[in-house]
């Protein structure tokens, strides 16, 4: 999710901010994140990247407030002489597609080309996926010669000064050597070649998706007419992402110009193109999935407020609107054109019946007895620390991976939290009988199991206490239980054994051993009970 | 009160306790205790139940010692650290950190800190990764300021010096080397009232302690010792669960009486059904590490053959009339395992297996999700959500709004709001705020939509609208025990734990 803030005096040069249009800009699906004499930040969802600009935000949202509805239209003059691009066929290994177009008559101040900087990063964060996807380019036309080709190159053959440097590199010294090199130097590793712009005079324009020339990549004040490209692997987002700015910067007051893309064979393209996309709408699905029953002419009215128009059953989508898959995507712009604070909500009248799932029944019985026994229940993290794994002396870890805290073993015991709970309040006051229902995990031949654990743990107390808890459980649970002694690690020799329903293990009870006291730091004796829950379960389900 | 009925008045209430005291009361505490041969605590509370009658004043002054911690008794007898090291230096020197470290036989930190304060002191110099010596041996064998603290432990705050005290605020940030102990010491004076009634010899025939062989031969002219009535008690404590399984206890009732079917799945899950069924993209940046826990080295099955082509064709082209979001769809992608970021992937879950004759039906699971982010006051890596879907050919919109408005009316918010939202896998979708009348602002709960076709036709095999809702859980569980901090839902701090609020 990405949040977008504009100047308040900027916008308000558009639409004035009342307390009206706050409410109306979190009901258009951009919630208003703050307000203040300077600006105003707003959340754009990830689907909708043609709001991401000031430009591309006012547009849609006039419409929306009922100014300047219906769908825009921009108008795109052809190429001129010259406005080629040549698409060589070895970028197709390496970053396939582009669109290009030139924009003309712009003119520029700091504050719009600070806003032209700004929709490129955030393009590149959202829709680009980190430049991934789709990377952008925007030169000025003045330093370029055109045509231009697009095509791959060894890296050794690849040589300019690329933007805030001063020194001539190649492609491998920009990779190791250049901020934004070493930052995107993953999205080339294994190719062969790099993509890059050139013009006719063979000069390098840039290596996208890292970085542009110094000599041709900046625009500034003076800066009337610029080439703009989009590269990528998707060709209808890499087209998607040039309408978008192209139509951004005509909002600022630039004249769009098409640009004709030359293939092998002789193929060829115009981009920008800005033709709508049309898509089958039925009045019926619409309702039907609402809940209200709206007209033909309603549902044009309404798909005007959100920049759609809409004839004889088929709306038509504008050319930088990224998000429509389907029908439901045009439902959901009704809907919300509509209002969705004026919706009625109903509860449904559909009859069905409720249904517990067995263990989460028994879980809960159990927790009530042991809270009847005066314990005190707890809730700890799912995974453990590394060094906690080690001081129990666990070798078989499930481990998750780049983990942003300590916490990055899946906890295979609920015996590691409970210690790490009581060595935690080990300053509080004494008794202290802890409990946890939770999820325990294992590997059994590379699959992870999950289970369902009980753990009693008490402080200070002996095996006979823990022995006793055990033996009420087992009486109210209906289970008939077993003990054999046992070597565990972390128990004391002669005061644990293995619980046994028949042949089966499902745990174990004892006295927690010194040493692992002491390396919690931990200064009170503790016996604990520690059982899967799957036989209870079990046991539990035949006797109801 | 005349003087002599108070007194008669108090003497009827003794406890045992106090009589034993009171022939002793003009001696100091050591001497009651070596006569009475009771133990300090039950000193303490006889002096301050006579204080509540009056008789005596009781002052408590605190004083703190400062005693050896583990560490510390340890390194009085084998030395401190920085003296091992120094040894070692006196006989090799420069040494590389290296090598030093091998031969100290000192642990990471402990060789760490010994570097530290040796070069505090400017006994050593280290350049180039080497350590060199830069005393004299005079200097060298001095006992150091915290060396000669350490055998004069233990010692009285109060009394220390001021090289002690310097030796104590080194010490004090090392591991377990020094404990501070606080200790309360008690002393009292007699009132005018306890100076009549010590030092004699109290004879009481009342009856302390009603016993069965009491009742038995009750006769009517006993008399009971009166008790102080006025007197704090000892505080006990109940057992109690834990504050966010009530609330999810709560939560869970009231699904169950709107005639939803609990769901419960496995917390780890096939990056298939956490994103891949729920139309998330393969390269969507949720599905990044910085996001997601992936589990390391294990890699899930995939559902049957039928679902997993249907969901590939989604992603790739789209089912019924959908675009889809056309790239190749990776099925070792999909076999990644996750902690499931949020229970929606119980829903997919069900869609596949629920059968067509078992509609309509509604579903409801509150659980366990995960991502990974850090930990500070309003980030964990562990939430709890509380899942919904109701299937039904004429379920729609409106309904949607209604059972959420319901839910959370009966989880005590009485003003909702909706707002447009977007999730990869609903359409229309939105989010659910509710109004906090103290606060004055909105909540956002989370999100809930309808699923898109894309979802439910590889699922279920055709488009019938699926309403579903995931709302965050621990929001309104912080909001209603007051709790600040997030960090708080999981620290489990007994005392809290015992004292929190109904």
């Amino acid at each position: 999710m990405a949040s977008v803030k504009f100047q308040r005096k900027e916008f308000e040069k558009h639409i004035k901010i009342t307390k009206e249009v706050e409410e109306k800009i979190s009901l258009f699906g951009t919630p208003l994140q703050s307000l203040n004499n300077e600006e105003i930040e707003i959340e754009i969802y990830p689907n909708r990247p043609d709001l991401l600009s000031m430009h591309g935000f006012i547009r849609s949202f006039k419409a929306f407030l009922g100014k300047d509805e219906s769908l825009k239209k921009y108008s795109v003059s052809k190429p001129e002489k010259n406005y080629l691009v040549m698409i060589d066929q070895s970028v197709k290994e390496v970053r396939p597609f582009t669109s290009c177009a030139i924009m003309k008559n712009l003119s520029l101040d700091n504050e719009k080309i600070k806003e032209i900087i700004n929709i490129q990063e955030k393009l590149h964060a959202t829709i680009g996926r980190n430049r991934k996807k789709v990377a952008i380019g925007i030169y000025p036309l003045e330093k370029i010669a055109l045509p231009i080709t697009y095509k791959a190159l060894s890296p050794q053959d690849i040589k300019f000064i690329p933007l805030e440097s001063e020194k001539e590199m190649n492609a491998l010294q920009i990779l190791q050597k250049h901020p934004a090199g070493r930052a995107y130097s993953h999205l080339l590793e294994g190719y062969k070649k790099f993509p890059v712009f050139i013009d006719s005079k063979m000069n390098i324009l840039s290596m996208p998706p890292i970085i542009n020339s110094n000599e041709t990549g900046k625009i500034n004040e003076s800066t009337k007419e610029v080439f703009i490209e989009c590269s990528g692997f998707n060709k209808e987002v890499v087209n998607k992402t040039l309408n978008l700015i192209v139509t951004t910067l005509a909002d600022i007051g630039g004249k769009i110009y098409s640009m004709e893309l030359v293939y092998e064979k002789r193929n060829r393209e115009i981009t920008p193109n800005l033709t709508s996309e049309k898509i089958k709408i039925s009045l019926e699905n619409i309702n039907k999935l609402l809940g209200i029953s709206l007209k033909e002419s309603e549902v044009e009215r309404l798909l005007k407020k959100m920049g759609i128009d809409y004839k004889n059953k088929t709306a038509q989508i504008p050319a930088w609107r990224t998000d429509i898959l389907h029908e439901v995507d045009i439902i959901e712009d009704i809907a919300i054109a509509y209002g969705y604070n004026k919706f009625i909500p109903e509860i449904p009248n559909i009859y069905t019946s409720s249904e517990e799932q067995h263990e989460e029944k028994i879980k809960e019985k159990l927790s009530d007895v042991l809270v009847g026994l005066g314990l005190i229940e707890i809730s700890s993290y799912h995974l453990i620390k590394e060094r906690e794994a080690q001081i129990m002396r666990i070798k078989e870890k499930i481990e998750v991976e780049n983990s942003k805290t300590e916490y990055k073993i899946l906890r295979l015991n609920l015996l590691i939290p409970a210690l790490r709970i009581l060595s935690e309040n080990k300053d509080h006051e004494y008794p202290q009988k802890i409990f946890e229902i939770g999820t325990t995990f294992s590997l059994s031949k590379n699959k992870i199991r999950e289970n369902e654990s009980l753990i009693i743990a008490l402080s200070p107390s002996n095996f006979t206490e823990a022995k006793q808890i055990l033996d009420y459980i087992a009486e109210l649970f209906y289970f008939d239980y077993s003990i054999k002694e046992s070597l565990h690690p972390n128990l004391i020799n002669g005061r644990n054994a293995k619980i046994m329903i028949k042949n089966n293990e499902i745990g174990y009870i004892g006295e927690v051993a010194p040493e692992t006291l002491r390396a919690w730091n931990i200064k009170m004796p503790i016996s604990v009970i520690e059982i899967s829950l799957e036989e209870i379960f079990k046991i539990a389900s035949l006797s109801g | 009160m005349p003087e002599h009925k108070a007194l008669d008045n108090v003497i009827d209430s003794l406890s045992p306790l106090e009589i034993k005291i009171i022939p002793f009361l003009n001696k100091d505490i050591k001497t009651i205790q070596e006569r009475t041969q009771l133990d300090e605590t039950s000193i303490i509370r006889a002096l301050h139940f006579l204080e509540n009658k009056n008789m005596v004043v009781v002052h408590t002054t605190k004083r703190r010692t400062i005693n050896l911690g583990t560490n510390g008794i340890y390194y009085r007898k084998n030395h401190l650290p920085e003296r091992n090291l120094l040894t070692l230096l006196e006989k090799q020197s420069p040494i590389s950190i290296e090598e030093a470290k091998k031969l100290s036989k000192l642990s990471d930190n402990e060789f760490k800190v010994s570097l530290g304060v040796l070069k505090n002191k400017a006994l050593i110099i280290i350049k180039n990764e080497k350590i060199q010596l830069n005393a004299s041996k005079e200097e060298i064998i001095k006992k150091t300021l915290e060396e000669k603290f350490l055998e004069n432990l233990p010692l009285d705050e109060d009394s220390l010096t001021s090289e002690q005290k310097y030796a104590l605020e080194k010490l004090k940030g090392r591991k377990d080397i020094i404990e501070i102990k606080e200790k309360s010491e008690i002393s009292f004076e007699l009132t005018n009232l306890g100076k009549e009634i010590a030092g004699k010899e109290i004879k009481s025939d009342l009856i302390e302690e009603l016993t069965p062989e009491i009742i038995s031969s009750w006769t009517k002219n006993k008399r009971f010792r009166k008790y102080d009535l006025y007197s704090d008690v000892p505080r006990i404590y109940g057992g109690r669960k834990h504050f966010v399984n009530e609330g999810i206890k709560k939560a869970r009732r009231i699904w169950l009486d709107m005639g939803f079917a609990e769901m419960t799945e496995s917390k780890t899950v096939s990056s298939f059904w956490n994103f891949d069924a729920l139309f998330t993209a393969q390269d969507h940046p949720v599905r990044d590490l910085h996001d997601t826990f992936f589990i390391k080295n294990t890699y899930s099955e995939l559902p049957e053959k039928s679902i997993v082509l249907k969901v590939k064709e989604a992603h790739e082209k789209g089912v019924g009339k959908s675009k889809g979001w056309s790239y190749k769809w990776d099925e070792k992608e999909a076999r990644k395992i996750v902690l499931r970021t949020h229970t929606t992937c119980l829903s997919a879950k069900k869609l596949s297996t629920i059968k067509k004759n078992e509609l309509p039906a509604k579903f409801f699971a509150i659980g366990k999700c995960f991502r990974n982010e850090t930990l500070d006051w309003s980030h964990g890596f562990e939430f709890n959500q509380s899942e919904g879907i109701i299937i039904d050919k004429n379920a729609n919109f409106m309904h949607l709004l209604g059972c959420l408005k319901e839910f959370f009316r009966k989880m005590g918010f009485e003003k909702i709001r909706f707002t447009p939202s977007y999730f990869p896998y609903t359409e229309p979708s939105l989010e659910v705020s509710v109004w906090h009348p103290e606060k004055n602002i909105w909540l956002e709960l989370g999100g809930a939509g309808i699923f898109r076709p894309e979802v439910v036709i590889p699922l279920l095999g055709e488009n019938i609208p699926v309403l579903a809702w995931g709302p965050g859980f621990d929001r309104m569980l912080m909001d209603h025990y007051q709790i600040k901090d997030l960090r708080e839902m999981y620290e489990n701090d007994i005392n809290k734990l015992r004292k929190i609020k109904i």
